[in-house]
C-alpha cells in the first residue's frame, strides 16, 4: 500500500482548499485535481438501455471519463430494457438500497415523490440558464412545491408517414392531414389498397397512451378537472371522440394493431404493411441505419420514402403526447451531493450538447434551448421534432400528473375505452365505464 | 454325554469415545429436527416470511417508499368493488379450468404412448420435455410471433392451406386472446403432465393387464379398470401442482398480451404487478394476490381429501 506523506495530504488539500474558493471549472483544472469529492467517489446510475446506443456508448465511455477528470467522480453506468427498469426502482426504493441515480420514464417521479430528495436547486438553475422547460418535463418532475427529479429529456412522438403512398392521395408533408375528419378519409383510401394507418390499441405502455390521450384531448375530453379530483371523463366530448374512433378505425386502421405491443407498429411499418402510425423517431432512425435491410416494395430504401408529421387535430385543438425522462436521487442516499453535482455537470451546456448529438433528433430535450441545436439542420426528415415538444401534454390533465393519473395509465383506462367500443361496446357504455373507473382511482 | 462347553464371555472392547455432537444425534427425535432444518429455514425465509409479509403488506396502505398504517380489510374492500379485478378473478379460474383439462388429457394420452416400446424411446421422452425445459420468457416470445398479426406463420399456414381467406387476429380480439394464451400453457404444461403420469404409469404391475387381458379385458376395458384407478392418486398430486402453478402464472400473459386487449387476459398475478409495481400500490397489489389464496387453499384441501380417500380405497 503506497504511504501518502503528511506533506503531501497537506499539499493536495490546500490545492483543494484553493480550487474550491476560486471555483468552476477553472479552479478545478487548474488545481488538476477535483477538489469537492474524495477520490475514489462513484455514482451508480441506473439507466435504460437507449435506442440509440451511441448515447451510451459515449456515456460509458468519454463522459464517464470527462466526469472522473472534472469531479473525481466515478460513474458506474448500468444500463437495462426499459420492461425492468420499474421493477428495479421498487426494490432499491423499498429496500432503501441500491443505485445513486435512477432514470425514470413518465410520471414515475410522482409515485415515488416521499422517497426522492430535492433537486430543485440543479433543476431551477438549469430552467433558468435555457429558456425554462416544456410542459411535459415539469408536469412530471415537479409537484408544484419541489423538483422531485432532474428532467433528462423527451422522446419526441409524431406520425411517421410513406412519402409515396401518401402523395398517391396527393397528400404531402405539407398539406398533411391537420383534422381527423381528413385523416380519416385518406385512410379509408389508403386502406382500401391495403395500405392502413397503425395504431395500437393493446397494452402497451408507451404507444397506447402517447396516440389515445392527445386524441382524447383533441375532442376537447380530459380525465379530470384541474382541481384534480373532479372526474370529468363522461362528457359530451369524450362520447364523441370515441364514437369517431370506432368509425375510424374500421375505416382506416389496420385491425392487427388491437394485439401491438411497443414494438408492434415498428415492425408493421418496417415491413411495409402500414402506411402511418405514431411513434418515436425510432422506425425512421433504423431504416435510416439499416438502409440495405429496410427497403419499399419497389426496393427503393425505406428512408427515402418517409415523413413525420403531428397528429391531426380535433374540435379542441391540436395536442401529442411525448415520453419524458428524469433522472431520481432517492433518500437513501447518504449524501446526495456527489449525484446532484453529477446531473449540474451532466446537464451544462458543453456535456449535455454531447450526448444531445448523439441523439439525432431522437430525444428533443427538456427545455427549449434546444429547439436552436444544430442537430435539427442535418436532416430534414427529423426536423418536425425540433418543435415537437411544445404542444405536450401529459396524462391527468387537466389535474396534475400525480398518482392517480400514473394509475390511470397504468390499468390502461383511456386505452381500454378505446378498445372496448372497437370491440363492439356502445361508445356511451365505454365511457361510462372509464369514467367509474377513474372516479375509483381519483377518490384514492 | 452331552457335554457343554462353558464360553467364556466376549470381553467388552469399548468405542472410540463419541462427541457431545454424535451422542446428541443419536436421538432419533433430535436427527430428524437437525435434518429437517435446512428445508425449515429455506421454507421459512422463502415461503412462510413472503406470505405473513403480505398479508401485513395488504391489511395497510403501504405503497413504495412509504411505510403504511393499519387499515384493515379496506384493500380487500377496494378490489371487490373493482371491475377489473372481476373480469381478473373469471378469467383466471377459466384459464385455470380449461388448461388443466386439456393438459390431463393430452398428457395422460401421451404418457400411454410414451409408455409403449418403440424404437428411440429414450430420445423421445427427453424431447418431449423440451416446451418444459425452455424459459417460459423465451418460448412466449416465440408464440408471439406465431400469433403476430403481420408475421403469424400460423396465418401463413391456414392460408396457403385454403382453410382462411382472411388472417385471424390472434391477439387482438377478446375470445382469441384467451385462447391463444391457454393453447400456450397446454403446449407448456403437457410435458409435465406426460412425464410425470408415464413415472406413474411404470410402477403398475404389467402382471395385472396380462390377468385381465387372460380374463378378456380389452384396451380401454383395461385402461378403465386397471390402470387408471392405479394412477389416480399420481394424477390428482400432479394436478393439484399444476392448478397451483397456473393460478398464479404471470409470465406467459405478461409477455403475450399484457393482460390486453381490454383486460380480455387479465389474470390474478398480471394484475397485481400492474398495481404493485406499475402504480406503487403494493398493498393493493399484496391483497389482489392474497385473494388468490382461499380459492386455492379450497381446491387444495378438496384434492387432498380426495387423494386421501383414493389411497384408502
Amino acid at each position: 500500500m503506497r504511504c501518502i506523506a503528511r506533506r503531501s495530504l497537506l499539499k493536495l488539500s490546500g490545492a483543494g482548499a484553493v480550487a474550491a474558493g476560486a471555483g468552476g471549472l477553472a479552479g478545478i483544472l487548474a488545481a488538476g485535481r477535483a477538489p469537492v469529492f474524495a477520490q475514489g467517489t462513484t455514482l451508480h446510475w441506473l439507466k435504460f438501455v437507449d435506442f440509440v446506443p451511441v448515447s451510451d456508448q459515449l456515456i460509458k465511455g468519454k463522459l464517464k471519463e470527462d466526469c472522473r477528470k472534472a469531479l473525481g467522480i466515478g460513474l458506474e453506468v448500468e444500463t437495462i430494457n426499459g420492461d425492468g427498469v420499474q421493477a428495479r426502482i421498487t426494490s432499491a426504493i423499498q429496500a432503501k438500497s441500491g443505485p445513486d441515480i435512477l432514470m425514470a420514464v413518465s410520471n414515475w417521479a410522482q409515485l415515488y415523490a416521499d422517497s426522492l430528495a430535492d433537486v430543485s436547486d440543479i433543476a431551477d438553475a438549469r430552467g433558468n440558464a435555457e429558456g425554462g422547460y416544456f410542459d411535459t418535463a415539469k408536469a412530471v418532475a415537479n409537484d408544484g412545491k419541489r423538483w422531485l427529479a432532474m428532467p433528462f429529456t423527451i422522446l419526441g412522438v409524431l406520425l411517421v408517414n410513406r412519402t409515396s403512398w401518401f402523395a398517391e392521395e396527393g397528400v404531402k408533408a405539407d398539406n398533411f392531414p391537420k383534422t381527423w375528419e381528413d385523416f380519416r378519409a385518406v385512410g379509408k383510401k389508403m386502406k382500401a389498397k391495403g395500405r392502413p394507418f397503425g395504431q395500437t390499441l393493446a397494452h402497451a405502455f408507451g404507444d397506447g397512451p402517447a396516440g389515445w390521450y392527445p386524441y382524447l384531448w383533441s375532442w376537447g375530453g380530459k380525465e379530470v378537472e384541474a382541481d384534480g379530483k373532479t372526474v370529468a371523463l363522461n362528457s359530451k366530448e369524450t362520447v364523441e371522440s370515441v364514437k369517431f374512433a370506432v368509425a375510424m378505425w374500421k375505416d382506416a386502421f389496420d385491425e392487427g394493431a388491437m394485439s401491438w405491443d411497443d414494438a408492434g407498429n415498428n415492425r408493421a411499418f418496417l415491413a411495409n404493411t402500414i402506411s402511418s402510425t405514431s411513434n418515436g423517431a425510432s422506425i425512421y432512425l433504423l431504416a435510416r441505419s439499416k438502409a440495405d435491410t429496410y427497403s419499399t416494395e419497389t426496393g427503393k430504401p425505406l428512408k427515402d420514402d418517409c415523413f413525420h408529421a403531428p397528429l391531426p387535430g380535433g374540435p379542441a385543438g391540436q395536442f401529442s403526447y411525448h415520453v419524458p425522462f428524469s433522472n431520481l436521487i432517492p433518500t437513501y442516499v447518504a449524501d446526495p451531493k456527489p449525484a446532484k453535482e453529477f446531473l449540474r455537470w451532466f446537464h451544462s451546456k458543453d456535456v449535455y450538447d454531447q450526448w444531445f448529438t448523439s441523439q439525432q433528433g431522437f430525444s428533443v430535450g427538456s427545455t427549449k434551448v434546444w429547439e436552436d441545436d444544430p442537430v435539427w439542420k442535418v436532416d430534414p426528415v427529423m426536423a418536425p421534432f425540433r418543435t415537437a415538444a411544445e404542444s405536450g401534454r401529459f396524462a391527468g390533465y387537466a389535474g396534475p400528473a400525480g398518482r392517480a393519473a400514473a394509475e390511470t395509465i397504468s390499468k390502461f383506462i383511456i386505452v381500454d375505452m378505446y378498445a372496448k367500443a372497437v370491440q363492439g361496446a356502445a361508445p356511451e357504455d365505454a365511457v361510462k365505464w372509464a369514467h367509474a373507473e377513474l372516479v375509483k382511482i381519483y377518490a384514492g | 454325554m452331552t457335554t457343554i462347553e462353558a464360553v467364556a464371555p466376549r470381553q467388552y472392547v469399548r468405542g472410540p469415545r463419541r462427541g457431545p455432537i454424535t451422542r446428541l444425534l443419536e436421538d432419533e427425535r433430535k436427527l430428524a429436527l437437525c435434518l429437517m432444518l435446512p428445508t425449515i429455514v429455506l421454507l421459512g425465509l422463502f415461503i412462510a416470511y413472503p406470505f405473513v409479509k403480505g398479508i401485513e403488506l395488504s391489511v395497510t396502505n403501504t405503497s413504495v417508499g412509504v411505510p403504511g398504517k393499519f387499515v384493515g380489510i379496506e384493500n380487500f374492500k377496494k378490489i371487490w368493488t373493482d371491475d377489473i379485478f372481476h373480469i381478473a378473478v373469471w378469467n383466471t379460474c377459466l384459464y385455470t379450468f380449461v388448461t388443466t383439462v386439456f393438459k390431463l388429457v393430452l398428457g395422460l394420452w401421451l404418457a400411454l404412448l410414451l409408455n409403449r416400446h418403440f424404437k428411440g424411446k429414450a430420445f423421445m421422452r427427453a424431447f418431449i420435455l423440451l416446451p418444459f425445459i425452455i424459459p417460459t420468457v423465451l418460448s412466449t416470445f416465440a408464440w408471439k410471433w406465431m400469433f403476430d398479426p403481420t408475421f403469424s406463420v400460423l396465418n401463413w399456414m391456414l392460408f396457403h392451406l385454403g382453410i382462411i381467406h382472411s388472417r385471424i387476429n390472434w391477439l387482438g380480439d377478446p375470445g382469441l386472446a384467451m385462447i391463444s394464451v391457454i393453447i400456450v400453457n397446454v403446449w407448456r404444461g403437457v410435458p409435465f403432465y406426460a412425464i410425470s403420469l408415464l413415472a406413474g404409469l411404470q410402477t403398475i404391475s404389467p402382471e395385472l393387464h396380462e390377468a385381465a387381458a387372460i380374463d378378456g379385458a380389452r384396451a380401454w376395458a383395461r385402461f378403465r379398470h386397471v390402470t387408471w384407478p392405479l394412477l389416480l392418486p399420481v394424477t390428482l398430486v400432479i394436478v393439484l401442482f399444476s392448478v397451483i402453478q397456473t393460478f398464479a402464472d404471470f409470465q406467459l400473459v405478461y409477455v403475450l398480451t399484457g393482460g390486453g386487449p381490454a383486460n380480455a387476459t387479465q389474470l390474478f398475478a398480471t394484475y397485481a404487478y400492474q398495481l404493485g409495481i406499475g402504480t406503487g400500490l403494493l398493498s393493493q397489489g399484496a391483497a389482489i394476490s392474497l385473494a388468490i389464496f382461499p380459492i386455492l387453499l379450497l381446491v387444495v384441501i378438496v384434492q387432498l381429501v380426495y387423494i386421501r380417500r383414493a389411497e384408502t380405497l
